[in-house]
Order: structure tokens, then sequence, then C-alpha cells
């Protein structure tokens, strides 16, 4: 009965966490696109001074979880040591995905760049019992929104 | 109040400074969050309560560093930073410092 439901939690988890995934790249890739006109940078000191400027702080911010599935392949790399690929698409669609929503924030303000931008990687677990550890992770990306001054 | 994570205040100068100030806030997460958080662990994605929470207590936080700054008498605060630790078993600190400094 246990390998039923394991075997059962395995094939959802790798289903519907191969569609999520794909979906969630497809969307990444067309907001990279849209949102290239705002280049967000991590330099610290303004090119030139006194440009007619304000800044504001933007920040984007996103928990993603990973499936099932993953969580296994990961588990059994513990064993052998190595890469673990699954725990780096998570992490690269975290980033992703905090960036885009720090750079939506800024094109509302009809910002031209972001300045000295942040990245910061939080990992939320839910407690020590094995089988209920959450493998997700909370991604903050932050910085300062450059706009002209009117 | 301007808030930025440079190190000046772009097109403005910085004429006095007042020091560190900081916020923070310590966020538990309840059962119903948790209840979805432990389905999206069997297919993945986004958990989209615990976004939001986090996001509402960090604006907690530098609702709080700005309460300080304004105590104070700075009107803006320059080099901010964010950081995030769990304290205790399901709770984050979120925490948010800068330099409250006056410009012009």
């Amino acid at each position: 009965m246990e390998l039923i439901i394991f075997i059962t939690l395995l094939a959802l988890g790798y289903t519907f966490g191969q569609i999520a995934e794909k979906r969630h790249y497809k969307s990444i890739f067309a907001r990279e696109k849209q949102l290239l006109r705002i280049p967000a940078l991590t330099i610290k000191t303004m090119p030139r001074e006194g440009m007619p400027v304000k800044g504001d702080l933007v920040t984007g911010s996103v928990v993603i979880s990973i499936d099932y599935f993953k969580r296994f392949l990961a588990g059994l790399r513990n064993l052998f040591g190595g890469r673990i690929k699954s725990y780096e698409t998570l992490l690269d669609r975290a980033r992703r995905e905090a960036i885009l929503r720090m750079k939506e924030q800024a094109a509302e303000k009809g910002a031209l760049v972001i300045m000295n931008v942040r990245l910061e990687t939080a990992s939320i677990s839910k407690g020590n019992n094995k089988r209920n550890k959450i493998g997700s992770v909370e991604v903050l990306a932050y910085g300062t929104a450059l706009s002209v001054n009117k | 109040m301007i808030i930025t994570n440079m190190e000046q205040v772009p097109g403005k100068n910085i004429v006095e400074h007042f020091g560190l100030v900081q916020g923070n806030t310590i966020r538990a997460k309840h059962i119903g969050r948790d209840f979805m958080a432990g389905l999206k662990n069997i297919f993945g994605g986004e958990l989209k309560g615990y976004t939001e929470l986090l996001s509402e207590a960090r604006s907690e936080a530098t609702d709080r560093m700005k309460a300080q700054a304004e105590a104070f008498g700075a009107n803006a605060i320059v080099n901010v930073r964010y950081s995030t630790s769990s304290v205790a078993q399901g709770a984050a600190e979120l925490y948010a410092y800068g330099t409250a400094v006056r410009v012009e």
C-alpha cells in the first residue's frame, strides 16, 4: 500500500512538475524579451553625476517549490554525489522570475534602468521531518529604479 | 521618504547622516497556507501564499525602518539591504536596514 502511494506521488510529481516547469520557462522567455528595454545593472555608482533622475527601490520576490519526483531524484543524488540538475533549474527559474517581477514593478514606474541589483536566496523548510520537508526557496531581487525627474 | 539601495540618492546631495536604521518582523505560516504548500510539494510550482506572506512581511519591516528614520528627522534612506533568516521552525525573520540621511 505504501509503495502504491509512493509510486502515484512520483508519477503525479513527474507529470505535473514537467508541465509546470515547461510552462514557466515559456512565460519567462516571453517576458524577458518584453522587458529587455529595462536593463538590470549590478553597478553601484551613477555613470555621470548630476543627471536629473530620481531613484525608487523596487523589489520582486517569489517562493517556488520542487515537485515530488525531482526531490526523490535529488535524494538519490545525495547518495552518489554530483550535480543535482533538478535543483539547478528550480533556482534558475526562481531567480529569473524574481528579476522579472522587479522589472515589472520598475516598468510601472516608468523607469529606464535598475541599478545596484541584489539577489537574495532563502530556503524555507517546514521542519525536520523528512517526509514533510518542503523543498522550496524564496528569491528576492531588489534594486534602485532610475527614472527621469520631471 | 526616498528609499534606495545605492550609496547616494540619485539627483540629490546628502547633507547629513543619521546612522543605521532598521526594521524587522517575524512571521509564522498558518495552517491553510501550509496545507496548500503540502500539495504544491508534490506537484511543484509557485507557492503564492508564501510569496504574498513574505512580501507583506517585508514591506512591514520596511515601514518600521522608515518610521525610525522619520523619528530621526531624515528624509531618505540609502544603501538599504534586506535579509531573511529562519529563527524557529515554521517562522521566518525579515530584516531591512539602511542608513538614514537628509538630502537636498
